[in-house]
């Protein structure tokens, strides 16, 4: 045991130690595009791993979530593009953006509380896709083509204008956050928020209230995909209904699933594999003698049906099975040389 | 706790009647052409909600069908739909003009013309759920996660398939029959109204009573009905449960194909069709609860009243607004009767 917990945390210590030299090690292109890509899509899946594992809701609306505040941000501080265009200052609209988001995923969150599983993977689907839909229709606020021209604080500036200052500041907030999730799962409300996803007829009867730690947990879970949603606009820039469309809710389940559903670390994993892969083979076209194969969502599709088929708790699983049979190996062996 | 619990059903229920009753005010009296003062507008509205309700309700019986007998919630079920679509008018276009890329028009169109794309369509749904459930989700019974991810991943593979063989996913159709694509005059008060839809409430309603027919009178429906209360006990007075699983597999899929005719016959088909077949299957079984084909007709009709006729009935300029309507309708629901209304726990 505290050997695996001995390697995982030397593997921690170096992938951080990684990601703070980043900029120096590699170009910008792979610090600014690709990596700052990881840590926000991280943290949405981040989002999905927590409510998985730690409260039994397997969520697709938290790329819904993400997108609803990065609305928000841009019809919040943009001037003349489509959308609300009130042109407040960046600074005035992280907070709205945060706060509405969080708000809504009240909202979502208490009306789904009374369901898990299944039932809870299709409610919040429903959720993404009426949010989707939404923003395409309703010219207001968003519109088709969405909204363009979103800047952050100055102080942050585009990567254009400042290359790495946003990958810093998504890096530091990923590993608050990361910690903030260690940190609620010790909790109180952690605990019998893993008692309500394992028996939730037993913690009813000892009082506790099955909805509510639902309900907040999810709350917990938008707050965190609110936060990313508005590094995402900072980064891109531009929002548009396809930002949180059915591929995108996808693209983030892949992300989690490929990392594992299990623990929150798989997150970032799945992030780092998938935006990489979608990096080097989004553009490849796949034909054999002349006949299309697919392109890069045919493949991403298989690596997504191959993890769930062979190995369902993702990469992590992989690992976490491999230390197990390390730590059966290890005792067996040192029996033999006792003998 | 008992007194909260009822307290709160019966807020549930008057937030419920109060809402219904100021739509019924706002449709009737309130809008912008209400309907005591335009009654024709106000019943051809009705006929499309109903005839659009119709559209849902064979899309969406197949998928509560396999979810009542197997679990199984089939994130594929919009993927066969688009399938089918294109199929559909691949074998349309081939059959009358020979060329798959000539559009045709409704009058070039036969009845036996249109059933036999119906047919081929159904069957090319029905087969590729059938493969889809030997292949992966059969040995993953029980595991009803594991199988909803396997059919989210089918269902990414095979809308990139789609796109990548249709050219691009464009948009396309098929056509109604020319003899029952024309108005049709109801003798009410010279009220008339699109035969295409009428054609359409016709089909919905003989698929519901054959389904009907078929899970209550006949063996295998028998058996299914057992299946959904008690698989185990089912298997183990020596039915062969997993012909039967086979079978409702193979329906649910075909009845996704035979939507997809219908549907593509209405409006287009395009890349993006599926996923929002994957919505309406998802959100008529949401509302009328998950397995039952009674919650599926309720369901199917509620989605259809609301979608209509807040397109219709919102302040001119507002009804880009009627997207939010359905999630009203959803959240109702949820919050009176989580399971949906014919709805129970599994």
């Amino acid at each position: 045991m505290s050997d695996v917990r001995a390697i995982e945390r030397t593997i921690a210590a170096v992938a951080l130690a990684l990601a703070a030299l980043a900029p120096v090690l590699f170009s910008t292109y792979t610090v600014d595009q690709l990596l700052t890509q990881v840590l926000i899509f991280g943290i949405v899946a981040m989002s999905l791993i927590f409510l998985a594992s730690y409260g039994g809701m397997v969520s697709l609306a938290q790329t819904a979530l993400f997108g609803i505040a990065g609305f928000v941000f841009g019809n919040m501080t943009t001037v003349d593009t489509k959308g609300l265009t009130l042109g407040y200052s960046p600074w005035a609209g992280i907070i709205p953006a945060i706060l509405i988001a969080t708000a809504i995923g009240l909202v979502f969150g208490g009306l789904a509380s009374r369901s898990t599983g299944i039932y809870f993977l299709m409610i919040t689907l429903t959720y993404g896709v009426i949010a989707n839909l939404s923003f395409g229709q309703i010219e207001r606020i968003s519109g088709f083509g969405g909204i363009s021209g979103i800047v952050p604080p100055s102080i942050i500036g585009t990567t254009d204008q400042h290359p790495h200052r946003l990958y810093y500041l998504a890096l530091v907030i990923a590993v608050l956050l990361y910690a903030l999730v260690r940190f609620v799962i010790r909790t109180n409300f952690g605990l019998s928020l893993q008692g309500v996803r394992d028996e939730p007829v037993r913690m009813s009867s000892l009082g506790y209230g099955i909805a509510l730690h639902r309900t907040l947990a999810f709350t917990f879970g938008a707050f965190m995909a609110s936060i990313a949603g508005v590094l995402f606009v900072w980064w891109n820039g531009h929002v548009d209904p396809q930002t949180i469309g059915l591929g995108a809710t996808l693209n983030v389940l892949i992300i989690a699933v490929i990392g594992g559903l299990r623990r929150i670390e798989g997150a970032f994993v799945g992030a780092l594999a998938f935006v990489f892969i979608n990096d080097r083979l989004a553009e490849t076209d796949f034909s054999v003698a002349g006949f299309k194969l697919g392109t890069f969502n045919s493949l991403i599709g298989l690596i997504f049906l191959a993890i769930v088929l062979v190995s369902p708790d993702g990469l992590l699983g992989i690992w976490e099975r491999a230390m197990t049979l390390l730590k059966q190996r290890q005792p067996a062996a040192a029996a033999a040389a006792g003998d | 706790m008992p007194v909260a619990l009822s307290y709160r059903r019966h807020l549930g229920w008057g937030v419920t009647l109060a809402a219904f009753a100021f739509g019924l005010v706002w449709v009737v009296f309130l809008a912008d052409r209400p309907a005591h003062s335009d009654p024709t507008a106000f019943f051809s509205t009705l006929l499309d909600a109903i005839t659009q309700g119709a559209l849902y309700f064979v899309v969406a019986s197949g998928f509560t069908l396999v979810f009542g007998l197997m679990r199984v919630v089939n994130m594929a079920h919009g993927s066969l739909y688009l399938v089918a679509a294109y199929v559909a008018i691949d074998v349309q276009r081939r059959i009358i003009t020979g060329n798959p890329d000539t559009t045709v028009s409704s009058t070039q169109v036969s009845v036996i013309n249109w059933f036999v794309v119906l047919l081929v369509a159904a069957l090319v749904a029905g087969l590729l759920g059938l493969v889809m459930q030997q292949a992966f989700l059969r040995w993953n019974q029980g595991q009803d996660l594991r199988q909803a991810l396997i059919t989210i991943a089918i269902s990414v593979i095979v809308a990139d398939q789609v796109v990548v063989h249709t050219g691009g996913g464009v948009a396309e159709d098929m056509s109604f029959p020319g003899r029952i694509n024309q108005f049709v005059d109801l003798h009410v008060k010279g009220f008339s109204y699109s035969g295409a839809r009428l054609f359409i409430l016709g089909l919905a309603l003989f698929i519901g009573l054959a389904l009907w027919l078929w899970l209550k009178r006949t063996r295998t429906g028998m058996v299914i009905r057992a299946g959904v209360d008690d698989r185990a006990m089912v298997a183990a007075l020596g039915v062969n449960i997993q012909r039967v699983f086979a079978i409702a597999f193979f329906v649910g899929s075909m009845l996704a194909g035979i939507g997809a005719v219908i549907g593509t016959s209405q409006t287009a088909v395009s890349n993006g069709t599926d996923g929002i077949w994957l919505l309406n299957s998802l959100v008529v079984v949401i509302i009328g609860g998950m397995g039952s084909l009674a919650g599926a007709a309720v369901g199917s009709m509620l989605y259809g009243l609301i979608g209509t006729f807040s397109a219709a009935y919102l302040p001119a300029g507002n009804t880009q607004y009627a997207v939010i309507f359905t999630f009203v309708l959803l959240a109702i629901v949820l919050a009176v009767r989580p399971y949906g209304i014919f709805g129970r726990p599994a």
